[in-house]
């Protein structure tokens, strides 16, 4: 036991799967005292899970959280706010209509009893005394709502701070912050660290992980690969150990390249996007790549007339064109399979038939004419040809399988006869089989001749499904790849789209 | 530029009579315009008695908007009041005249059932995905049935001097039922701005997922605010029924439209996590002065009916608009 005390937490042997999916095997976690440790691993590698346990969100099915040394049973956030353990999370958490003050003493509200007052005053003047300390230009009694994002980010912090942490974890704290607004939180992060306390950084973007990191622990597919001390690691011993695997080339074997240009950006400037450039050919399939918050989704959404562009061009077939609202895009031939399907892309307590002829009701609805039999014509092609799995057009969207609803969502698009498709995240969610479905499919819809944009954060499907790739690091573009000239690597995306240069 | 210098003085932020001028500018001013045009457009309006009138008219609406400017902050909706006035004055009607209880008994059993009804639809809110503007409708349709069976239908007339009195008469020259209002107003604004459960009622309603992590326990504190609605109405159930020496089956139709227009007018927000009971005291005026005022001038009730809705109408938008400004 002597030797595990420089630890201040271990996480030993942890388990945990739902509904018979194990999620997390053996999983370790070890974290010593004033240090801050970066906890690495791509999407779904099982991190987000492994701090909701430490969390107390989620309960494992076995294994053991030790703390100072002593085993703790954690059963919820407010357990584990007791031991010391607090959590900066990804979407921060305050209520916007209360004061500084108010949110810093939320659930530990100073007063003698339950039932008696409040004590206003030395809430205020302890949370001041804070906000001082920390050198944070804010009034305790300013209104949260009125607070920038990283002053709000600033506030969690202090959150964490007034209440005696021993470990604070940071879940991806910079997704949406300024470059200067990084520095500034990576000060705070130094003073933490003064203060002996420990921080958990969870982020994909390397550079940050060089810069203020001591040592970093990597997840892959929810098993534990290692731990090491960032002096000394290179960036590609890091990404070898997140990615392990060798990238399969089993998706496609042809790479559909395009000449004749369909789309094309031209700095383009809105509130997300910073001088975005790039062409789309038709018949080709164009990835993007980039962290959450690069600018991919941003850039679907300019185009589809949802954030229109503020400056800049956009031009369809050679011509300028001015999309302000969805309708615009889909006239001209935009279609977009947005990344929540549930939210964005269907109905879902309405049927298959229903969802997939919502774009194209003018071509069996006339007046109040409706021609049901061009009806189950059109839905009856599309569910053929995509091999849509459902018990009859009947069947409600919401009772199908995430790849089935997926493929509902495409079908929409396609009865529209799209010149350009978006496709973002199109395979979040669906099972391995399923996904070489929607792979399969997205290439016979290049292969057909329409311009096709696939967003993904799985690296993998990027490198495997484009022939060229557009990466995308805080709303700019970082470089063009194409695969005539250069072959594609899980490390030089990964690089780049850390904000590294091509 | 002028009121931004205003709102910045220190002569508004240092003492509680300024902070509440500067919280509540906006609405006052509105106030205040009403009250000049009355002025002038009827010799009535400018009166001791018109005034004591217009208050002592105001306090079961009063009471009911104290329930909404609770249930709102917690970012729900209770529909019930007003019908929760009907069956509060029928129960105490029969309570004093069926079964021969004093007063006071009787005030506190409807006062109970107020918070029995409370709680039912504070479980069902806080354990079912239901939305809660469904379950009050329906729990409001529930006991306006009740009402009638109970009563049969009919007015229960009840002889009783001190249910009369309650009604009534005056406490140091102010009516009873305006001493109720002013006092559970200032008990139950205190509970909101000084007290660990006043912070966890914003913070339910404000955002729900940050008090949750903040362990708060968000049903319980739901309950409580259904609770609180619930009581509120039955004591005005109470009130309306003394009023008039009967349980009125009828007594509350539509209140609970008044109830919500004069807490959104007070600066409660639709959306959860903001309101004060100060606020919704202007409300209640304004609405209340906006009554007295179409009836001095002689304008038919339907027509109350109709500028009643656009002040609701009104008060929403100014809502809306200043939630987005704010987050924009």
């Amino acid at each position: 036991m002597q030797e595990d005390n420089k630890y201040v937490l271990e996480m030993q042997g942890i388990n945990l799967s739902f509904f018979g999916v194990q999620i997390l095997h053996d999983v370790e976690l070890k974290v010593k005292a004033g240090e801050v440790h970066a906890l690495l691993g791509e999407n779904g590698a099982g991190k987000s899970s492994l701090m909701k346990i430490l969390n107390g969100a989620y309960r494992a099915d076995s294994g053991t959280i030790i703390l100072d040394g002593k085993k703790v049973n954690i059963t919820s956030p407010k357990v584990a706010k007791r031991h010391g353990i607090n959590f900066m999370h990804q979407e921060i958490l305050v209520v916007n209509t209360m004061t500084v003050a108010e949110n810093i003493f939320l659930g530990e509200e100073v007063a003698k009893t339950k039932f008696s007052f409040l004590n206003k005053k030395q809430m205020l003047e302890k949370t001041q005394e804070l906000l001082d300390e920390l050198g944070l230009n804010l009034r305790a009694d300013q209104e949260v709502g009125g607070l920038s994002v990283a002053q709000q980010q600033m506030l969690e912090i202090a959150r964490a701070l007034a209440f005696d942490a021993k470990v604070i974890v940071m879940d991806e704290p910079t997704s949406s912050l300024t470059e200067k607004e990084v520095d500034v939180l990576f000060q705070q992060i130094l003073k933490i660290k003064e203060r002996g306390i420990t921080v958990i950084y969870i982020s994909h973007r390397l550079n940050e992980i060089m810069t203020i990191c001591d040592s970093y622990s990597v997840l892959r597919d929810g098993h534990y690969v290692g731990s090491n001390k960032v002096a000394g690691a290179t960036d590609d011993e890091i990404v070898t150990m997140m990615v392990g695997r060798q990238i399969e080339h089993m998706y496609i074997e042809d790479r559909l390249y395009g000449e004749e240009t369909v789309l094309e950006f031209r700095n383009v400037c809105n509130r997300y996007l910073h001088n975005v450039s790039f062409s789309l050919k038709k018949g080709e399939i164009l990835g993007f790549a980039g962290l959450v918050g690069a600018g991919r989704t941003e850039m679907a959404r300019a185009l589809f007339g949802i954030d229109p562009i503020e400056s800049g061009e956009i031009l369809i077939n050679g011509k300028v064109v001015n999309i302000r609202k969805p309708a615009d895009a889909i006239r001209l031939g935009v279609g977009l399979v947005p990344e929540d399907r549930k939210k964005q892309g269907l109905i879902l307590v309405h049927s298959v038939a229903y969802n997939l002829s919502l774009l194209v009701l003018n071509q069996f609805i006339k007046g109040i004419r409706v021609d049901h039999k061009k009806e189950t014509e059109i839905v009856d092609k599309y569910s053929h040809s995509l091999t849509i799995k459902m018990s009859s057009p009947a069947q409600r969207c919401v009772n199908l399988s995430g790849g089935n609803q997926q493929k509902v969502v495409i079908s929409k698009w396609l009865a529209s006869n799209p010149q350009i498709l978006i496709l973002d995240e199109p395979t979040r969610g669906i099972d391995v089989g399923t996904k070489s479905d929607i792979y399969h499919l997205i290439n016979k819809l290049a292969k057909q001749g329409i311009a096709v944009i696939v967003i993904s954060s799985e690296m993998p499907e990027i490198i495997n499904l484009s022939s060229r790739v557009v990466t995308m690091y805080e709303g700019n573009v970082t470089g063009i790849l194409d695969t005539r000239e250069e072959e594609l690597t899980q490390e030089k995306l990964m690089w780049m789209i850390s904000g590294g240069k091509q | 530029m002028k009121l931004n210098k205003l709102e910045d003085s220190k002569l508004l932020n240092n003492n509680p009579i300024g902070r509440y001028i500067k919280r509540n500018m906006g609405i006052l001013i509105g106030l205040a315009v009403l009250i000049i045009i009355m002025t002038f457009a009827s010799p009535y309006f400018m009166s001791t008695k018109n005034f004591s009138n217009v208050l002592r008219q105001a306090t079961s609406n009063a009471l009911l908007a104290y329930a909404l400017t609770y249930v709102l902050i917690i970012g729900n909706i209770d529909l019930t009041v007003g019908s929760m006035v009907g069956i509060g004055s029928v129960l105490v009607a029969t309570f004093i005249a069926v079964f021969g209880l004093p007063f006071f008994p009787a005030l506190l059993l409807t006062i109970f059932f107020g918070c029995v009804i409370g709680f039912i639809n504070g479980f069902i809110v806080s354990n079912t995905v239901m939305p809660p503007y469904i379950i009050t409708l329906a729990m409001q349709n529930i006991l306006r049935g009740f009402a009638y069976l109970i009563s049969g239908g009919v007015a229960i007339k009840v002889s009783n001097q001190a249910f009369y009195d309650f009604g009534n008469e005056y406490i140091l020259g102010i009516p009873i039922p305006v001493v109720v209002f002013a006092i559970i107003g200032i008990i139950l604004s205190i509970v909101l701005e000084r007290t660990v459960f006043g912070r966890h009622m914003i913070a339910v309603g404000g955002n729900i997922e940050a008090a949750r992590y903040a362990g708060i326990n968000i049903k319980k504190i739901k309950t409580i605010g259904y609770i609180i609605s619930g009581a509120l109405a039955a004591l005005a159930g109470v009130i309306v029924a003394s009023r008039v020496y009967s349980g009125q089956p009828t007594a509350g139709d539509g209140f609970e439209s008044d109830a919500i227009a004069a807490a959104v007018l007070g600066g409660t927000s639709f959306n959860g996590g903001r309101g004060s009971i100060g606020g919704t005291i202007i409300g209640i005026l304004i609405i209340a002065i906006v009554a007295n005022g179409l009836n001095l001038l002689e304008v038919p009730y339907y027509w109350q009916t109709v500028v009643k809705g656009l002040v609701i109408m009104l008060a929403v938008y100014y809502d809306t608009e200043k939630q987005r400004r704010t987050a924009g």
